[in-house]
């Protein structure tokens, strides 16, 4: 891997990332700022790009893929959200729906302190770690993996989807939870908020960027992709894999929770839907469009993506599922390195049909 | 005085209805090359696997060093033990360059203590042996196919193994290549250390061998040198038939 001063694409994903969240911040309730809505679409962009990197953390440099890490994402969304209802109740006073729905008269009992955010954020870390590190430990202990693994993995993300939309769990049911109306005591929806939630999830999102690149720089990132190339030789060659595997898994899930709790904050929603299949599969294909195995390209992949669904869900919404599955189709036939494969094309020589196919060709 | 490095006694090991090994033993030195040779099917990557720790056998022991029981004991443990194996299909990292691999065969952790002078000169020192200094900074991925015969060699070869066990270290390669490789594997014996190699290569068996072990359906043959192999009318019917 090239030293990260040399890695230009990197630096300058970073670079615009910070002047980004830089000209929010500082041209914020001034002529020159965003609309709140284009404020908003960033910040919950930034979570996409986010959640994108955990899932090429462990598919990309490690060769497995989950395709239920809309899991952990949830789990931060609840958490922030359960913070978000008890703050905004002690706060203003206002009951939760669906405390008023189900004609509880107050909280259960396991969202006591749920109102220190502190504790919330430590909450979400411990289930998180949990979650992931039970379900990693005994599947790669009992070395299952590839598509075996990919397909419990959605089952487990399915399982969560089922709970949650039972209404007595004491987390909305299928309803969700909503009407956050004040966080860190500020209330919620006024364009400071939006753009302060924005320009974090900004930070957040350069943060997690240049600590992957760190990561998978170093000699832990090395034996990542000796791991991913052959575990087997790996292990011949005394290394305990299933650490190495454990590891890089509940840090992927601790990541995509971090996503999970900026973004809902942002659409001031959270129901079951978010544990859905279809979410956790998507994450996979931003990855795979953007060019899996390379950082940036996640990041690019879960951007892209997701401002054409934006700027689709609004003017054409129908085509969307279209749009989606042509892309699907025209990386796994043109472009199996993703977007990467198209960068590499244009930097070398012209394009044109027959080189493709030649260059897609060695790629395989 | 010849220590034994690797003892197995009455291995069996069974896939469905395939008896793979039946009820083998045998002694491997420390100081010797020995060669497992034997028609496909007769059991010699299974040993591999076995001693390994890839493949658990349905009875018997592997005992290394005269003391130590290795069976049951994981990949890693054994690898760490000072056994290790390169594999018949040449496995390395395609996305790793050849300095990393001889790095990584060469330090057991997942903490970086890579920098340090020492390994440097271990890495250099490796790869002036398997010939790949020029390679260094090359992908693993960018090699020919004998190149990452030698890069795996390398990177088993980077601990200091006890036991090095090579299977088919020669196979695809050109004569010239395979010349080369019989010259390193006659470098890398030592009398602290047992070499094993699995190989089809007759000539080149009886080049670099001190011993040959025949096996057929899982048993041993007959074990002695490479030219009473050769004289050996039970091994010239199982090798040529009728």
């Amino acid at each position: 891997m090239k030293r990260w001063t040399a890695d230009w694409p990197f630096l300058g994903l970073v670079g615009l990332l910070v002047v980004v969240a830089l000209a929010m911040a500082l041209f914020a309730g001034t002529p020159f700022g965003l609309s709140r809505y284009l404020a908003n679409a960033i910040g919950q962009l930034a979570a996409f790009a986010v959640l994108a990197l955990s899932l090429d953390l462990i598919w990309g440099y490690l060769g497995i893929l989950s395709l239920g890490h809309g899991l952990f994402f949830a789990v931060g969304g609840y958490v922030v959200a359960m913070y978000l209802l008890k703050h905004s109740f002690v706060v203003t006073g206002t009951v939760p729906d669906f405390l008023q729905f189900m004609g509880w008269k107050d909280f259960p009992f396991y969202w006591a302190g749920f109102d220190f955010f502190p504790y919330a954020l430590l909450a979400a870390v411990v289930v998180t770690l949990l979650i992931a590190g039970v379900f990693g430990y005994v599947s790669f202990r009992s070395r299952v993996s590839g598509v075996y693994f990919a397909i419990i993995t959605q089952a487990l993300v399915y399982v969560a989807m089922l709970l949650m939309f039972r209404n007595d769990t004491g987390f909305g049911g299928n309803n969700g939870m909503t009407g956050f109306t004040v966080m860190f005591g500020w209330p919620m929806g006024t364009s400071g908020m939006i753009t302060g939630l924005a320009v974090a999830s900004l930070v957040v999102l350069a943060g997690v960027l240049v600590g992957c690149r760190w990561l998978v720089g170093s000699r832990f990132g090395a034996l990542m992709l000796a791991t991913r190339d052959d575990e087997t030789r790996l292990r011949t060659l005394g290394y305990e894999t299933l650490r190495l595997k454990l590891t890089v898994w509940c840090l992927s899930a601790v990541i995509a929770m971090i996503a999970g709790m900026l973004y809902v904050p942002q659409v001031g929603i959270i129901n079951p839907r978010l544990l859905s299949p279809e979410l956790s599969l998507e994450i996979a294909v931003w990855v795979a469009i953007g060019g899996r195995g390379h950082l940036v390209g996640a990041v690019i992949g879960a951007l892209l993506v997701n401002a054409v669904k934006f700027w689709l869900s609004s003017a054409a919404p129908d085509v969307w599922p279209f749009i989606l599955s042509g892309l699907i189709v025209l990386v796994v036939l043109v472009f199996p390195n993703g977007l990467i494969d198209l960068a590499r094309l244009k930097l070398v020589r012209p394009m044109g049909p027959k080189r493709i196919a030649a260059e897609v060709g060695e790629a395989r | 005085m010849a220590m034994t490095a690797l003892l197995v006694d009455g291995l069996s090991v069974r896939f469905g209805s395939f008896q793979a090994i039946d009820d083998l033993s045998l002694a491997i030195d420390y100081g010797e090359v020995r060669a497992v040779i034997g028609p496909n099917g007769a059991g010699k990557t299974t040993l591999l696997d076995v001693i390994s720790g890839i493949t658990r056998p349905k009875q018997g022991r592997v005992l290394f060093d005269g003391a130590h029981e290795i069976v049951g004991r994981s990949e890693a443990a054994i690898a760490r033990a000072g056994i290790r194996r390169k594999f018949q299909k040449p496995s390395v990292f395609e996305g790793l360059s050849v300095r990393q691999h001889i790095a990584i065969g060469a330090d057991v952790g997942f903490r970086s203590r890579l920098d340090t002078p020492a390994l440097e000169d271990r890495v250099g020192e490796v790869l002036e042996t398997v010939r790949l200094a020029d390679k260094a900074d090359a992908l693993a991925g960018a090699l020919s196919h004998g190149q990452k015969q030698w890069l795996e060699i390398g990177m088993v070869l980077a601990s200091e193994p006890k036991v090095l066990m090579l299977d088919e270290p020669v196979a695809g390669l050109t004569d010239e290549e395979t010349e080369r490789t019989a010259s390193l594997v006659r470098a890398l014996k030592r009398p602290d250390r047992a070499i094993v190699v699995v190989e089809h290569d007759m000539d080149f068996v009886e080049r670099i061998a001190d011993r040959v072990t025949v096996l057929h359906e899982g048993r041993t043959l007959f074990e002695g040198s490479m030219d009473r192999v050769r004289a050996d009318p039970a091994v010239v019917e199982v090798y040529l038939g009728r």
